[in-house]
Parts: structure tokens; C-alpha cells; sequence
């Protein structure tokens, strides 16, 4: 229990009446890659927005239970300090269109109103380049529009922006279904690196990818946390028979 | 019970799956391999019962056609190698069909041995110059054997296509009585010699196809062991007979 980063115990959430998360609980754990799936509608992009509280700028989404960053329930802390602590990635990515690479890793910083030094935000680029495995393709034009990159280019500048701002927990959303094959391969390979400094929550549908990348993994399945476990297992001898269904393809 | 919402679950069984749903290619994969290595048992278990019919009544055609046949089991073994090479690049099977498939492997393998076993047998009565004397086959339980093992190939085979575990589980206590024959083979072996010296050729004979048979059981119960991976998940291998009993049941 000492490690764990993220717990959520016997969470709800709706948009309106409809109830999409339905008594979760989970303990995730310090620089665990924990994948996150499930069919369309089962309510683990919800679950995950609701981690950085995300879910709430919906209107009518309301939450219920309890969310806690280490010993902190996060729907009672400030929301822009969840967000420092718990970064998000996209699907799709969005670096800001009219800045420039230096200007989106450190748009966390400039948007909040932070005054650092100069010579830190040089580091701090560098630092978060290097982590998104950016740096050496983009350290002679780091003045050159974001969207000048290409998909996989921009999706780690996206991954640069999370990590400049030292978070806890990374959360991704699907993050490389927008992206060619080379690119995917270059973002995974990222997933094994940045574990080792941060706890990353992944959702996929992309089950070799869960697979590959995650030590634990989630199953949700009509709003509900089906099975919990580690990856080898349920990729081997899933508890459920849900699961087995639906990593199998038999789900009807 | 394996699961907790759901009391059974037989993906291959053919009338289930065609009764809910279409099958997914996977599973049509998966269902044609099963079908091929049921198709190989049955050729497997044929090989047996004429390697055992030629060497009763020492027909030396018969066991010629075990050895040509052996050629079919090897074309099989290599078959369903490449099927299952195929489906594992193809269709990245998880979970029940990962386990199938890696069983597939593994049983593919043992019959293939099985395939041997009829065949060395086969080639003894051809190489044999004197037919062997019902006396001395019956002597050492060499054709109680015979029989006890053929039962324990075909009983795996249903074990295997019902995805019945305790049928499974039963052949362990089967194979015992294979190894018990063969523990006391030589003592009969010897007593056929003392009676006349000229018997030995046939007695070594007899020695040998003893302890192929018991190699016919020892494959079974891999076999076996294989079978309740795949369905339960459940690992029974290098146990010792009291621990898996506690294990499997």
C-alpha cells in the first residue's frame, strides 16, 4: 500500500443519469504501466479523465467516491495542482498550433503564470526532450512550429509537455491509435523508459499493445472493473470469463 | 469451478459455437487444428492396433504397411508444426487459444513418438526371424498391455475432444498399471529364457516392446497433462502423484 500512487475505491461517475463508472476500485501502483481496456462505451476514458479531473469540464458529468493521490483525494484538492501531478496525452496529438517546440514543452509553465529562469526552462526542455526520446531529432529547430513534426514527432513533444512539468502520473488516452506503425513502436518503447521515473495509466484498444507495454492491466466492461491483474496473467489464464472473451474476440 | 460468473465454457466444442455465434477466424483456425490432430490420433491409434495385430500373427505385410504409414504421422507432425507456427504469427492468440495452441504443440509432438513406438514395433516383427509364442506374450502381460495402452491413447483422444479433464485426470492412474507390467517384465522375460536358450532373440524382443509400450503411456499422460493446461489452466507437470491429486482436483 506504500507505493500505491493512485486508489480509487468504490467509484462512481455519470454524465447526467447515465451512470458509466460504476464502483471502481483500484490501486495503482509507483512506476507501474497499468493498460487500461475494454469495448467502446465501457468507461475507461472516463474513468481515466476523471483521474485529473478532467471529467467534470463536461457539463452534467458529475462523481462520487473516493479518488485518491497517494493520501490525497484528488476531488478536493486544487484542480490545477491534480493536473501538475497527473499529466495527460491524447489520442490525437495536439501540440499548440502557433508555438514552437521550445514554447509547447513549456506551455505548463506559461500558461500557469510560472516565472523560471531562462537557463532552467533551457534545461528544462532539454531534460524533457531527452525523456520523450525528441531531443536529437529536434535540438536545431527547437524555434520551429510544433506542427511542423510529424505524428509520432508531435505525440512525443505531447508526452515532453506532461513530463516538463514533473508529474506524478501520466495518463494516457489511446495515444498512438493516430499513428503509424514506426512511430507506435518508437512511443512504446518510450513506455518502458518512462516507468522508471513515473507511474503512466494507459487506455488502448489495441490489446497486443497492453500486451507489450503494461505490467498490470485493467479490464472494464459495462462501467464495471472487471478483472484487475498483471498482464502475463491475463493474457495467459484470465480469471473472468468475460475477459477471456473479449481478449479473445469471442465477445458477442 | 473455473470461472466465476459462468458455470462452463467450451469455445471448441463445434455444436456450442455454431449454435451462438459465427465463428471468428481464429477460432475457424483453431477448430480445423483440433480436427487435424484428432485426424492424426485416429492414424496414430490405427498404426498401434496393426503393429499389435501384425506382431500376433506374425504378418510381416501388415507390419511392412506400419512402416510405410509412419511416413504419413511425420507429414502430419510437420503439418500441424507449420499450422500452429502460422496462427501464433497471424492471429497473436491470448489467453484459452494461446494455451491450445501451445498444448497443440507439445501433444502434435508426443503423438508424433507415438507414431514411432507402432513403427519400432513393426520393424521387430518384420526383423524377427520366429513369430513370438502366444505363451510368452501372454506370459508378460505384453498383450494386457498392449491393450491397457491402445484403451489409454483412445481415452485420451476423448479426453481431449470433449475437453473432458477428469477423463484426463484418469489416465495417471492408468499409466501406473503400465509401469507396474513393466516393472515386473523382466522377471517373466528371464523365466522364458531359463525354459529354453534359443528363446532368447524373442525374449529380447518381447523386452523391448514392453518397455515401448510403457513409453506409450508415459506420452498419454503428458498428453493428459497437456489437456488440463489448455481447459483449466492449471500446470501438473514434475508433480508427484499426492500433489497432483491435490492440485487437479
Amino acid at each position: 500500500m506504500e507505493n500505491t500512487v493512485v486508489s480509487a475505491t468504490k467509484f462512481n461517475a455519470w454524465f447526467g443519469d447515465n451512470h458509466v463508472v460504476k464502483d471502481v476500485s483500484i490501486n495503482i501502483e509507483k512506476n507501474q504501466c497499468v493498460a487500461v481496456m475494454g469495448p467502446s462505451g465501457c468507461g475507461k476514458t472516463t474513468f481515466l479523465r476523471c483521474i485529473n479531473r478532467m471529467h467534470e469540464l463536461i457539463p452534467g458529468a458529475t462523481a462520487k467516491g473516493s479518488l485518491k493521490l497517494y493520501s490525497d483525494e484528488v476531488y478536493t484538492m486544487n484542480p490545477i495542482y491534480v493536473r501538475y501531478k497527473i499529466g495527460m496525452v491524447f489520442q490525437r496529438p495536439n501540440p499548440f498550433p502557433n508555438l514552437s517546440i521550445y514554447d509547447n514543452v513549456i506551455a505548463g509553465y506559461k500558461l500557469n503564470g510560472l516565472k523560471v529562469a531562462k537557463a532552467d526552462l533551457d534545461n528544462i526542455v532539454q531534460k524533457s526532450l531527452t525523456s520523450a526520446a525528441l531531443w536529437n531529432e529536434v535540438k536545431d529547430s527547437l524555434h520551429k512550429k510544433g506542427t511542423f513534426l510529424s505524428g509520432g514527432q508531435q505525440q512525443r513533444l505531447c508526452i515532453a509537455r506532461a513530463i516538463a512539468m514533473e508529474p506524478e502520473v501520466i495518463l494516457f488516452d489511446e495515444p498512438t491509435s493516430a499513428l503509424d506503425p514506426i512511430s507506435t513502436s518508437s512511443v512504446e518503447q518510450l513506455f518502458h523508459e518512462l516507468k522508471e521515473k513515473y507511474t503512466l495509466i494507459i487506455v488502448t484498444h489495441n490489446m497486443q499493445q497492453a500486451a507489450r507495454v503494461s505490467d498490470k492491466t485493467a479490464f472494464f466492461y459495462v462501467g464495471e472493473l472487471v478483472e484487475f491483474d498483471d498482464t502475463k496473467q491475463m493474457f495467459t489464464a484470465p480469471k473472468d470469463v468475460r475477459t477471456q472473451n473479449y481478449i479473445t474476440g469471442r465477445f458477442s | 469451478m473455473r470461472f466465476k460468473n459462468f458455470p462452463t465454457f467450451q469455445p471448441y466444442n463445434l455444436t456450442t459455437i455454431f449454435k451462438i455465434k459465427t465463428m471468428t477466424p481464429l477460432e475457424t483456425e483453431i477448430v480445423s487444428l483440433k480436427k487435424e490432430l484428432i485426424s492424426m490420433w485416429m492414424l496414430v491409434q490405427s498404426q498401434m492396433n496393426k503393429a499389435k495385430e501384425a506382431m500376433v500373427t506374425f504378418d510381416k505385410d501388415l507390419a511392412r504397411e506400419v512402416l510405410i504409414k509412419e511416413k504419413r504421422v511425420n507429414s502430419f507432425e510437420l503439418k500441424i508444426d507449420r499450422d500452429c507456427e502460422n496462427i501464433f504469427a497471424l492471429h497473436c492468440p491470448v489467453a484459452i487459444d494461446l494455451r491450445f495452441l501451445l498444448a497443440a504443440l507439445k501433444i502434435n509432438t508426443n503423438l508424433e513418438r507415438i507414431g514411432d513406438i507402432a513403427s519400432g514395433i513393426a520393424f521387430y516383427v518384420v526383423e524377427s526371424t520366429e513369430n513370438f509364442g502366444m505363451k510368452s506374450l501372454e506370459s508378460t502381460s505384453l498383450l494386457r498391455m498392449y491393450d491397457e495402452a491402445v484403451n489409454i491413447l483412445i481415452d485420451t483422444r476423448i479426453a481431449f475432444e470433449k475437453e473432458d479433464t477428469a477423463l484426463a485426470r484418469s489416465i495417471f492412474k492408468r499409466d501406473e498399471v503400465l509401469d507396474e507390467i513393466n516393472e515386473n517384465a523382466p522377471i517373466a522375460v528371464a523365466e522364458i529364457i531359463k525354459e529354453d536358450i534359443n528363446n532368447i532373440p524373442e525374449a529380447l524382443y518381447i523386452l523391448s516392446i514392453l518397455r515401448k509400450l510403457e513409453r506409450v503411456g508415459d506420452q498419454s499422460k503428458n498428453i493428459a497433462e497437456e489437456i488440463i493446461f489448455y481447459v483449466e489452466a492449471k500446470i501438473l507437470k514434475h508433480m508427484d502423484s499426492g500433489k497432483r491429486k491435490i492440485e487437479g482436483e
